[in-house]
């Protein structure tokens, strides 16, 4: 058992506002190592083979556990497992904690494999990216979130087709791959990493599977979980003003302070609509309300003017 | 002579049509080039009159719809999305 390395303010502003953590690297070479010799392997494509079948292999031969859902994430995976010692690394302890709060629970898993365009020819399978999607289905709860773990194993190029994800997309309510006509959207982001790469997520953000082009079939693994109790003030809230003062808006004569939380919820993201973008700004300061328990709290008064009497 | 349909569909960052592009998505119905999530990072236009400039015919705008009460401040779908067409003749 470690110690969990707790999120700042900054960081958990940050996930309020775009949607997504990430931690470059934050697995050690072993445990990276470990994983992939527990997750299961593709077998190499048969001419005229079902493209089913290479995922029912991996599916087959992978040594991660069948984990019911709604079980304590602490019990999730067997002791010594890659996954359990992931879990347990302090970083990684303290982001799930500081987001989700004591005692986790685990939703469901999944490891996504990308297949290289070998694959792909040799079972005449159509080699094309995911469409953008929300996960699970959508979701009216107006502040409580889930998170989704993503684990890169290994090294991630542009060619393998990293996960893309639009940053910033969390707080809209659709319906999951309703918006699968969105192809492009500016700002996007594709994941290009080095092995042992996490990216904590919103359950909200809009994402999807980049195609692979490379000749490297490609693994992803996600975890979904979600709080017990509650999410409120559970990170280190050691750099947390007492209470925010009101800023000069829009007539400024000096930029706004960097990393102070005010700037991160106010800074807009390239895909924003020009009205929208500052019900963004609406929703991001709900949001910190909640996780903040501050029911008072505005940023640069978005909230407070519609409010007062 | 046979046609084809290519679509585009700009989502952009007002309702004027020439308003920035935030988003965009193309269909090739010629077969010539496939498009797909994640495919671009940079828009094929500035704005929706530079893909009126570039011979695309707009066929649809979506409308500007007033918000229900209570639900002023929900998100949900981009709001300014412009489809457009070519179209394109393909041999015998």
């Amino acid at each position: 058992m470690t110690e969990p390395i707790l999120l700042t303010s900054a960081q958990v502003a940050s996930f309020v506002a775009r949607g997504f953590l990430r931690f470059d690297a934050a697995v050690p070479a072993d445990i990276n190592a470990q994983f992939m010799a527990e997750a299961g392997r593709a077998p190499e494509p048969v001419e005229g083979g079902r493209f089913f079948d290479v995922q029912a292999s991996v599916m087959a031969s992978s040594r991660i556990p069948e984990v019911p859902a709604g079980t304590p994430l602490s019990e999730a995976y067997p002791p010594g497992s890659a996954l359990a010692r992931l879990l347990d690394l302090p970083r990684v302890k303290g982001a799930i904690r500081s987001l989700l709060g004591e005692a986790p629970v685990f939703d469901h898993h999944f490891l996504h494999v990308t297949y290289p365009p070998r694959f792909h020819a040799a079972a005449a399978h159509e080699n094309v990216s995911q469409h953008t999607h929300q996960d699970s289905t959508v979701d009216p709860r107006p502040q409580a979130f889930d998170v989704q773990m993503m684990y890169y194993p290994h090294a991630v190029t542009r060619a393998m087709g990293g996960t893309r994800f639009i940053p910033g997309t969390h707080l809209r309510k659709v319906s999951e791959v309703a918006l699968g006509r969105y192809q492009n959207m500016v700002g996007q982001q594709h994941m290009v990493c080095d092995a042992g790469t996490l990216l904590f997520l919103h359950h909200g953000i809009w994402h999807g599977g980049g195609v692979n082009l490379s000749d490297d079939t490609r693994y992803m693994f996600k975890v979904r979980m979600h709080a017990s109790g509650s999410q409120k003030r559970q990170w280190d809230l050691s750099d947390l003003p007492q209470r925010n003062a009101q800023r000069p808006i829009f007539f400024v004569k000096t930029p706004p302070e960097r990393g102070s939380v005010e700037t991160i919820l106010t800074t807009p993201e390239p895909w924003f609509e020009q009205d929208t973008g500052r019900l963004e700004y609406v929703n991001r300061v709900k949001l910190w309300r909640y996780l903040a328990d501050d029911p008072a709290y505005d940023a640069d008064y978005w909230l407070t003017r519609l409010e007062h009497a | 002579m046979t046609l084809r349909q290519k679509v585009l569909v700009l989502y952009l960052k007002n309702s004027a049509l020439d308003s920035p592009v935030l988003g965009w998505a193309v269909y090739d119905g010629t077969g010539e080039t496939l498009h797909m999530a994640g495919d671009a990072d940079a828009p094929p236009y500035a704005t929706g009159l530079a893909a009126l400039r570039d011979g695309w015919r707009l066929i649809q705008a979506s409308q500007l719809l007033p918000h229900a009460r209570g639900e002023e401040l929900d998100l949900s779908y981009l709001k300014y999305e412009f489809f457009f067409e070519q179209l394109v003749e393909v041999g015998p």
